[in-house]
């Protein structure tokens, strides 16, 4: 088996006296698509955010594609090809949804090329997006399913190895839900690693080849989607039972 | 072509213009007014690009012009340094200056960054009232240079001058370093790290997620804004040829210099040259033919106006109408 794209080995994380994460060990494989579960509380973000350094794990390593991300800025971390859509979308408001987009390939996937070159790089990715006409709208204006695109966009114009997706499909109605689905798959069918982040069951075991699932900070279960569905402790975690 | 270079053209008229209002013979009072107005600009331009790009609220305009200004006290007490190199000097440990509290303060957000950027400004003012070198509390007198030279040509003089008096030459000389500041924060505007002090203003954890280095731009951000503000500050001195720490370290720099951009509209640079003009000539006005102390009144009473009716300042309020 090739090297992982991404492992991690071991990360904790406090708040305090709160353990948010405790010894989670797994990793990812190039080209994977790869889900994370658990309740609310669970510490799926935290994790996400100890990958996309936001947040510095206490204990423990991350490695990806051969660099030991421990200390390294979140900005590093994204030039190094991993980059993650926020839960709660966080578009840059005084900007159209096309200066959205131009942010990361200016920063980080075209550097150094002209602004035509940015621009053109940007309306690509919107088209693909099926959001070419929002263009040059203020993301004031955009809906929630639009929200969600712009923040797949805008991540995805960084052109990760990994990407991530946090909670991409909350509040969508089932359309727009297999909308974005369809559009995650595409990315991973173009060799995009992906984790995605869901509360969305149908989702999240239609996407990934492979879910983990964290429990109060804890890794509970990691297998194939049918598996984790019928896992006992899977089901306590949700269930209470 | 001519079109391309329009804000060029235009700066280098303003020059021109200016030069030319110092040959005229004008009463000292208008370049006395003239250059506390433009001094006024520059201040506004300076905190723009920390707090009109990036939203970095920086309330210590008064300490960067504070040591400015006691810059250009210590280099004269020590060996009569002539202006020029006062005021790059000035620049250059304001820019210091701005770096340093930069690395210690940025991680501070919102409103904590204001209050320390405050504090630095009482710090500084509490430093120099101790320190007998510059005059200490009590101020100090400066006396220009008689017939100072540049280039062999005599800059200041009533009859073999460049100009007749020091109010025409400081009048200048602050008009260069105006349109200099304005020329600086276009650049920024229009150049990657405007574009991505915006983002940081927008979402600064988006920002750092999509690649852009943070701390670095906001570390260019508060030395470049720092340094413009400590020259507006170096060449204070010489304009007002008696200074005391209340005066360079006076707060209500830190009112105006955040009321212009937002009278004026923050996201552009145009926005703190409306502003500046403004408030800086409504100021002069209002010093002149009511009360120096209600000018501070009346800049209240803008403010207040300016938030409720055009949040946007100025600009905003001219794009809507068209």
């Amino acid at each position: 088996m090739s090297e992982p794209l991404l492992n991690i080995d071991s990360v904790t994380k406090n708040f305090g006296g709160f353990t948010a994460l405790s010894n989670v060990t797994t990793e990812v494989q190039v080209g994977e698509r790869f889900g994370l579960i658990g309740p609310n509380g669970s510490g799926k973000t935290t994790l996400i955010n100890c990958i996309s350094g936001l947040l510095n794990n206490d204990g423990g390593t991350i490695t990806f594609d051969g660099h030991n991300l421990n200390g390294m800025k979140a900005h590093k971390r994204t030039a190094a090809g991993i980059t993650r859509t926020f839960q709660i979308p966080r578009p840059f408001h005084s900007m159209t949804v096309m200066d959205n987009l131009k942010i990361p390939i200016e920063f980080v996937s075209g550097t150094g090329a002209s602004q035509a070159a940015i621009a053109e790089q940007a309306m690509s990715i919107l088209e693909t997006m099926g959001m070419a006409e929002k263009a040059h709208q203020e993301t004031s204006g955009l809906t929630q399913i639009e929200l969600r695109k712009l923040e797949l966009a805008r991540a995805i114009a960084a052109k990760p190895k990994l990407l991530i997706s946090d909670e991409a499909m909350a509040g969508l109605t089932g359309n727009e839900v297999d909308e974005v689905l369809e559009i995650l798959i595409s990315f991973n069918e173009q060799g995009m690693t992906i984790i995605m982040i869901e509360h969305i069951m149908r989702a999240v075991m239609q996407f990934s080849h492979r879910v983990i699932c964290l429990d109060a900070g804890e890794l509970i279960a990691e297998g194939k989607p049918d598996e984790i569905v019928k896992d006992k402790g899977v089901e306590r975690a949700y269930l209470g039972v | 072509m001519i079109m391309r270079y329009k804000f060029e053209i235009g700066c280098v008229a303003f020059l021109v213009l200016a030069f030319i209002l110092t040959q005229l013979g004008l009463n000292r009072f208008f370049f006395f007014a003239g250059f506390a107005v433009l001094q006024f600009i520059m201040i506004a331009t300076a905190w723009n690009i920390l707090g009109g790009y990036g939203g970095y609220i920086n309330f210590g305009t008064a300490g960067f012009l504070g040591v400015g200004s006691y810059t250009s006290i210590a280099l004269i007490q020590w060996s009569n340094v002539s202006i020029v190199p006062q005021i790059i000097a000035a620049a250059a440990l304001a820019g210091l200056l701005g770096l340093a509290i930069g690395y210690f303060t940025l991680r501070l957000k919102g409103v904590y960054f204001a209050i320390a950027t405050l504090a630095l400004a009482i710090v500084l003012e509490t430093v120099v009232n101790n320190w007998d070198f510059v005059g200490g509390a009590a101020g100090i007198s400066i006396l220009p240079t008689r017939k100072p030279e540049l280039l062999g040509a005599v800059i200041v003089d009533r009859k073999i001058g460049v100009f007749g008096n020091y109010k025409e030459f400081l009048f200048f000389l602050i008009a260069g370093m105006t349109i200099f500041s304005v020329w600086v924060a276009r650049t920024i505007e229009k150049g990657k790290l405007g574009r991505g002090l915006n983002a940081i203003k927008d979402n600064e954890e988006a920002a750092e997620s999509m690649g852009v280095p943070t701390l670095r731009l906001k570390l260019i951000a508060t030395t470049i804004s720092g340094a413009l503000m400590g020259a507006a500050g170096g060449i204070f001195p010489s304009y007002l040829t008696f200074i005391d720490p209340l005066t360079a370290f006076n707060l209500e720099f830190a009112v105006y210099s955040l009321a212009m951009p937002m009278i004026g509209g923050t996201f552009t640079w145009i926005g703190p040259v409306l502003g500046g003009l403004l408030l800086g000539t409504v100021q002069q006005v209002a010093i002149v033919t009511i009360s120096s102390e209600l000018n501070l009144l009346i800049l209240g009473v803008v403010l207040v106006v300016f938030v409720t009716f055009a949040p946007h300042g100025l600009v905003g309020w001219f794009m809507k109408k068209n």
